[in-house]
């Protein structure tokens, strides 16, 4: 319950303190979005001081004319309702953009991130049990060298290759403008088909390092004494590799994969941007480009977000893989 | 070494061998830089990163001096590669040479690494070894800052950085932003390693006699994780260089000079390399390059992954006068061994 408790106050603080970061952002740096905003209101003209100041606080919930303290908390409590700002860009309200965007996003990343996994953990477990073989060595090799790939070089592959050259797959968009939204087999079979590349190019470039990793740990625990004793026991095989070996190797690579989501939903950005995919990174690049810090600000704020909720979840579940979790904090200090 | 008997207590006893200052620097320059390079040596590996990191420094430093500088009508507009031997990598839509590119493209990128690199190192080195250290508050408090830190998903935040701060090109700069919180999963990693280490009898003994934090950690726990700490430095190498051609790719990042990620960029924008295979090869080659560029790193790493392993260690110590025997042995059991390094960070 502890440990709960813990991870749980450790979640909201996140996201309080990217919160506080991007007011920062917003209202403290010389030359940042309160002043370019001040100087495009005042060279559109016509306005006083205070109605630019007051514009400026309906677009970015920090209106420059009030003390800097309530200034935080007219911010904070603004975006606990669900008000990220206005876009400058396009007008409508960021949150209203980004909420269209997001489940897409989450779809792309969780798909590749679970793919990436699930083969690498199987290679890897694999390699290990054949371990100096012939397959153990090319798979290492193609580990090695698909890892040391990054994911937009074979994004930009696929879509020069699969999507212009060939036309095999689309080179945009989340599924065919024809079709609207909806549970028909026409509606999934084409947003899988338009998610197939990034998700692909995210997911083969990412399984290598898991494989590898699988490959050392499962090696190490192949090497216990207590491999032994369940060998003794007469165990069955499956039930050695499954309970035994499996799951002790993968446990050390939890960690990892906490680290991995934020890394996968920060490669969205990219990867959106090259296979036109609207998600939250594709509005992101967007309004840097224009120059639409209300946007900027939310999608950096709703990624985030998003990563939080994914590592806790995942976090939540260490607990109750690993016992050993709770222990700690017992420690004497120095 | 052997003791002289009967000076009474066994405090006063004094070593009758004595080692000269040179003796000594000699001895650890070969315990703690030879014997780790003949064990990175013995690796394929090894030799193999070796040799492709050495091409992209000779690149970055000789190859300047060579290699005449892009500029506009140098050759042919839109040549392809391996055509002629003026152009061996052909030429760009407004007649560069993409080889000069490439080669002018490699010293920011260097200097670009270089920052990116020691500063994670030296912030993730220092958290990480006062907070496993110390303990206590301190830690906790450290500890929350650090899984904040390594909660932010990076690449946005740098992006938001980037578009929000006012950056000129400077690559030093550059190269710190990119690693603005990589630093954090080191620190976490190094701290459960530290955690192993401050019981140990040695480090208590110097802590009982009074010697001062920093000492301790300089030169009882620091020497310790050195090897991990190696390999690290790559791989935030290569996350840096991995990061800063996506951001420049995508034309986030401000620039002064040629870069290989500008390159792709202007490949894109300019000729449609994606959908037109008469451009194709300006946007292949800076992708090849940061490709063997990042095999490099990765083989460097896994093969310095191996000065872990005691058993390889010691086998290769026989010209050391004493080893420790066991270094910080094999991961402690969080976060132990290599990270994952599927995506960046």
């Amino acid at each position: 319950m502890n440990y709960i408790a813990k991870r749980t106050a450790q979640a909201v603080f996140t996201v309080f303190a990217v919160m506080s970061l991007t007011f920062g952002l917003i209202r403290i740096l010389p030359g940042g979005p309160t002043d370019f905003l001040r100087a495009r209101l005042i060279r559109q003209g016509g306005l006083s001081r205070a109605q630019i100041n007051q514009r400026i606080g309906a677009l970015t919930n920090v209106n420059p004319d009030k003390p800097l303290f309530f200034q935080y908390v007219d911010y904070m409590t603004s975006i606990l309702q669900g008000d990220f700002g206005t876009s400058t860009w396009y007008g409508d309200p960021v949150s209203g953009i980004l909420l269209d965007a997001i489940p897409w996003t989450v779809f792309l990343m969780a798909s590749s991130l679970s793919l990436m996994f699930v083969i690498g953990v199987t290679l890897g477990a694999f390699m290990a049990y054949r371990e100096g073989s012939k397959f153990d060595v090319s798979s290492t090799v193609v580990s090695l060298v698909l890892n040391s790939t990054p994911y937009y070089v074979v994004a930009l592959l696929f879509i020069a290759f699969l999507g212009y050259r060939w036309q095999l797959f689309p080179t945009g968009g989340r599924y065919a403008s024809e079709l609207s939204p909806g549970f028909s087999v026409a509606f999934i079979a084409s947003v899988l088909y338009h998610g197939a590349l990034p998700i692909t190019s995210l997911a083969i470039t990412g399984f290598g390092g898991w494989a590898l990793n699988m490959r050392g740990n499962s090696i190490r625990v192949l090497g216990e004494d207590y491999l032994r004793v369940a060998r003794l026991r007469g165990l069955s095989e499956s039930r050695i590799a499954l309970r035994y070996v499996a799951r002790n190797a993968i446990l050390p690579m939890y960690t990892g994969l906490l680290i991995a989501i934020g890394g996968v939903f920060g490669g969205s950005i990219i990867l959106e941007q090259i296979f036109s995919y609207p998600g939250v990174g594709y509005y992101l690049i967007r309004a840097i480009g224009q120059r639409d810090y209300p946007v900027m600000m939310g999608g950096f704020l709703i990624i985030t977000i998003a990563v939080v909720i994914g590592i806790y979840i995942a976090d939540l579940t260490y607990g109750w893989v690993d016992p050993r979790a709770e222990r700690g904090g017992s420690r004497e200090s120095y | 070494m052997s003791h002289t008997e009967g000076t009474g207590s066994d405090f006063e006893t004094v070593s009758e061998a004595s080692l000269s200052r040179e003796e000594r620097y000699r001895q650890a320059l070969d315990e703690h830089v030879l014997a780790p390079l003949r064990i990175v040596w013995s690796d394929w590996r090894a030799r193999l990163a070796v040799f492709i990191i050495s091409i992209y420094v000779l690149m970055g430093t000789v190859g300047v001096m060579i290699v005449t500088p892009p500029s506009p009508n140098q050759g042919p507009l839109l040549m392809g590669p391996f055509q002629t031997l003026a152009h061996p990598l052909g030429t760009t839509f407004s007649g560069q040479d993409i080889l000069s590119q490439l080669v002018y493209a490699t010293p920011p990128m260097l200097k670009m690494i270089a920052a990116g690199a020691v500063f994670t190192v030296a912030v993730a080195t220092v958290i990480g070894t006062v907070s496993g250290y110390k303990g206590g508050a301190l830690d906790s408090g450290l500890m929350t800052i650090t899984d904040i830190m390594m909660t932010i998903p990076g690449l946005p935040l740098i992006i938001v950085l980037a578009g929000v701060l006012d950056l000129k090109g400077d690559p030093y700069v550059i190269g710190v932003l990119l690693s603005v919180n990589a630093w954090a999963g080191l620190a976490r990693a190094l701290r459960s390693q530290v955690l192993t280490l401050r019981d140990a009898e040695y480090v208590e003994a110097s802590r009982i006699m009074g010697i001062s934090t920093p000492s301790i950690l300089q030169k009882d726990i620091i020497p310790n994780l050195m090897p991990y700490i190696t390999m690290n430095f790559v791989q935030t190498a290569r996350g840096v260089i991995f990061g800063s051609v996506a951001l420049y790719f995508l034309g986030i990042l401000p620039y002064n000079g040629v870069n290989w990620g500008v390159m792709m960029n202007n490949a894109n924008s300019k000729a449609g390399a994606v959908s037109s295979p008469q451009a194709f090869h300006w946007l292949l080659m800076p992708m090849l390059a940061v490709i063997v560029l990042g095999l490099g790193l990765t083989l460097f790493a896994q093969a310095a992954d191996r000065l872990f392993n005691p058993r390889v260690r010691a086998r290769h110590a026989e010209s050391v006068a004493e080893d420790d025997g066991d270094g910080p042995g094999e991961g402690p059991e969080e976060g132990g061994g290599a990270q994952p390094t599927g995506v960046i960070q």
